[in-house]
């Protein structure tokens, strides 16, 4: 093949060592390459940029932690190699907003919980695994079903309020998400529900009409429900690379994102990308999707996200 | 497609402006920013390293034999080169041998390939005179396979399925006996998305493969994976061997630098790239085109090919009479309009054409604005349609009322009908097969 003659075989299993290295774990090939030195040199701060690079943090984001440690490796002249890495934690923890805690709560029921995404990141599922956890809590959940686009949404969305036991609201397929939304958060008025998740269709970001919709389901939600959506939750999967950046922005700009929630977090991927996303929109990380079961979603805890960033396979988090 | 990578590597070479000579110290910021622009298109960032590398030898050796060259247009035309051949040298068709030819697709969740399958099912039906048969094999993850037979249901493919077993080995088997029965000489098999590190349902995707033995076995990944997508694309490569690749949702701004990474680590061609929710927006895949587009070079090729396929020529020919006769009708606007809306959605198809990228970026394209359009011919009697010049005041009024829409839209409408009308006339003296795109009037200013 003609990559391989231009690269040749040895630069293509320098990669491929290269990606094999990385699963031995930032930690090890650190803590190696600093024997016997006891203070952070260049060196170090290259290895750090690349995991960082890996993990899907992006360039722009890389840049500044790696310039934040080089500040305070400037200010505080002696930086030991065992320091390091809680330096790095803190300094990247920074960046992260914190979460504000008010889970379903609100003086007066029900809770708006509207979730966005693009195609495939687990919206559905993640509707499902919030159900299950806020029923644990002891509350009553009602769905909707404002995914009238793709075949079977409805349908996937109805087998998840079973296995939960939420109530579930949908009319047939292509009807109007913002009037599913409004009857279902009437629905929800009516029954004395305490949460009600409304599932919307994945779309690409760059679509304006689609845009648009999302658009008018918010508002259809505010006018059931004076104050609601109280969350809008965008959901990313821990995959996505720098795109999420663009999803970030344009769904901010038309639903006013709450929340993010990383999907998909029991893979290899890191789903880096999120330190940017929190640092640049100010919008906490509120959950992390780690498996298909109902109960693998988890409450965003940012020590073990990040170590995990720097770890060779995410065990649990 | 790539637009930010395009965007980017302008940038990268606008620096190059007003340099004579590339030597070693003005040709390295210009390599970063590629190499930024690749590793922010979520190329791998060790491959982006040495893909300017690459460029960097090329470009300081080539640049003695071509003294009249720019800097800047040789960076472009190595950059080209080096994607071209990263990404491979000529489009790889699908294999389909056998009766059945039996297609696998794998993949992890939710990257698409459900409703790749049934697109699928479409081309090889509509592109290779094949007999599809769908197989819903996800047997895990609730609705996937009400999911695929509703996809059937839309594009008339029938869709094998068995709601009650949790084999997708014996679901696939037993299907494909079936096709044999029915006469289905394509069977194309969705499975379940799973993760690359889950032993268990791995093994299940390599059964499925020892069991199937398919012709032609499909990685299915969103183009908007970032740098996990070598990790991925090499485990399952050696766990199922694939034969090529799919880049899904390769709309808009997805830069979609994975399937560089991908083809540079395992290797395997990328065959199909797939945008948009239609279920015929699928694209063979051709890395000359694909280089050609990351550079900002258009794609003039895809576009004619595009148009062909679903423009009869003849029909072509008759518009092309009434055209010149200036007996160009409103049933003749919305039968157009009909086979552009077939195409594809519109923004993607001028983002085709050169240097639409950027003017498609300012630009917002509202396929609705079709719909208008629609409703107001559609509420015009069969003789108002093929005599425009009959539409007076009541007429219009009653149109108006009839689509939902102002008069004022209507006569605007209207107005812009006839302009485009007298354009196309004065066009068909010269050549003009698209005189619809420049008409439109569709784009609005941001």
């Amino acid at each position: 093949m003609i990559f391989k003659k231009w690269w040749g075989k040895s630069d293509k299993e320098a990669v491929e060592q290269g990606l094999q290295k990385t699963k031995e774990g930032f930690w090890g090939r650190l803590k190696r390459s600093v024997l016997g030195k006891d203070r952070v040199d260049d060196d170090m701060l290259d290895q750090i940029e690349e995991a960082l690079i890996e993990a899907d943090v992006g360039v722009d984001t890389t840049v500044e932690i790696i310039q934040r440690l080089e500040q305070r490796i400037a200010r505080d002249k002696y930086i030991s190699t065992d320091e390091l890495h809680q330096i790095l934690i803190d300094e990247i923890g920074s960046m992260l907003k914190d979460t504000s805690d008010q889970e379903g709560g609100v003086s007066e029921p029900p809770y708006v919980i509207l979730i966005v995404g693009v195609n495939g990141v687990g919206k559905t599922t993640t509707i499902g695994k919030l159900a299950y956890r806020y029923i644990q809590q002891g509350k009553t959940v009602l769905m909707g079903a404002a995914d009238t686009f793709r075949a079977a949404a409805i349908d996937q969305l109805k087998i998840w309020a079973e296995r939960t036991g939420a109530q579930f609201y949908a009319k047939q397929m292509g009807a109007d998400p913002a009037a599913v939304a409004y009857e279902a958060v009437q629905q929800a008025i009516k029954q004395h529900i305490d949460v009600v998740l409304i599932d919307t269709a994945g779309r690409l970001h760059n679509k304006s009409h689609l845009m648009r919709e999302l658009a008018k389901i918010r508002k259809a939600l505010h006018k059931a429900k004076p104050g609601a959506p109280h969350e809008v939750l965008l959901v990313l999967d821990a995959t996505t690379g720098q795109n999420a950046f663009e999803q970030c922005k344009q769904f901010s700009e038309v639903t006013e994102v709450t929340g993010l929630v990383l999907t998909k977090l029991d893979g290899t991927a890191k789903g880096g990308v999120v330190i940017g996303l929190s640092h640049q929109f100010d919008i906490p990380i509120k959950y992390i999707g780690v498996g298909e079961q109902m109960d693998a979603l988890k409450t965003f805890d940012k020590r073990a996200f990040l170590e995990a960033l720097f770890s060779p396979q995410r065990a649990d988090v | 497609m790539f637009e930010s990578l395009t965007e980017r590597l302008e940038m990268a070479f606008k620096h190059l402006k007003g340099e004579s000579k590339l030597t070693e110290v003005n040709i390295a910021s210009t390599l970063k920013d590629i190499r930024r622009a690749l590793v922010a298109a979520d190329v791998h960032y060790k491959i982006a390293r040495e893909f300017t590398e690459k460029v960097k030898e090329e470009a300081l050796g080539q640049q003695n034999r071509l003294r009249n060259v720019k800097p800047g247009q040789l960076l472009v035309k190595i950059v080209h080169e080096k994607l071209t051949e990263l990404m491979g040298s000529d489009a790889v068709d699908i294999h389909l041998t056998g009766n059945p030819a039996i297609v696998l697709i794998a993949g992890l969740q939710g990257s698409g390939k459900t409703t790749f399958s049934a697109k699928l099912a479409k081309y090889v039906r509509d592109h290779k005179k094949k007999r599809p048969l769908l197989v819903a094999c996800d047997v895990y993850r609730p609705a996937a396979i009400e999911q695929l037979r509703v996809l059937g249901e839309q594009i008339k493919v029938e869709v094998f399925s068995d709601e009650e077993s949790k084999d997708p080995v014996d679901i696939a088997r037993r299907a494909v006996e079936y096709a044999r029965q029915k006469g289905y000489n394509v069977v194309i098999v969705d499975t379940a998305g799973r993760l690359s590190i889950d032993d268990e349902m791995m093994r299940e995707i390599k059964s499925l493969k020892e069991a199937l033995k398919p012709s032609e076995t499909l990685f299915v990944v969103d183009a908007m994976t970032g740098q996990d997508a070598v990790n991925t694309a090499k485990a399952f490569n050696e766990v199922i061997d694939y034969d090529g690749v799919v880049l899904t949702k390769l709309d808009g701004d997805t830069r979609g630098g994975a399937a560089l990474s991908i083809k540079y680590v395992v290797g395997k061609p990328l065959k199909f790239v797939s945008h948009g929710e239609k279920l015929n927006a699928l694209d063979v895949f051709h890395p000359e085109r694909m280089a050609q587009r990351i550079l900002g070079m258009g794609d003039i090729v895809t576009l004619v090919e595009k148009a062909q396929a679903e423009i009869d020529e003849r029909e072509a020919r008759r518009l092309e009479k009434k055209i010149r006769k200036n007996q160009f009708d409103f049933n003749d606007f919305l039968a157009q309009i009909h086979q552009i809306r077939r195409m594809g959605d519109l923004k993607s198809l001028l983002s085709l054409l050169p240097g639409m990228n950027k003017v498609l970026k300012h630009i917002e394209i509202d396929d609705s604005a079709f719909k208008k359009i629609e409703a107001i011919i559609l509420s015009m009697t069969p003789e108002e349609r093929a005599n425009p010049q009959i539409l007076n005041h009541s007429r219009k009024r009653r149109i108006a009322r009839g689509s939902g829409n102002d008069i004022h839209e209507v006569n605007q409408f209207i107005k812009q009908f006839e302009q485009m009308r007298k354009m196309m006339h004065q066009l068909s003296k010269g050549k003009g097969m698209f005189p619809l795109m420049q008409q439109f009037g569709l784009g609005k200013r941001r």
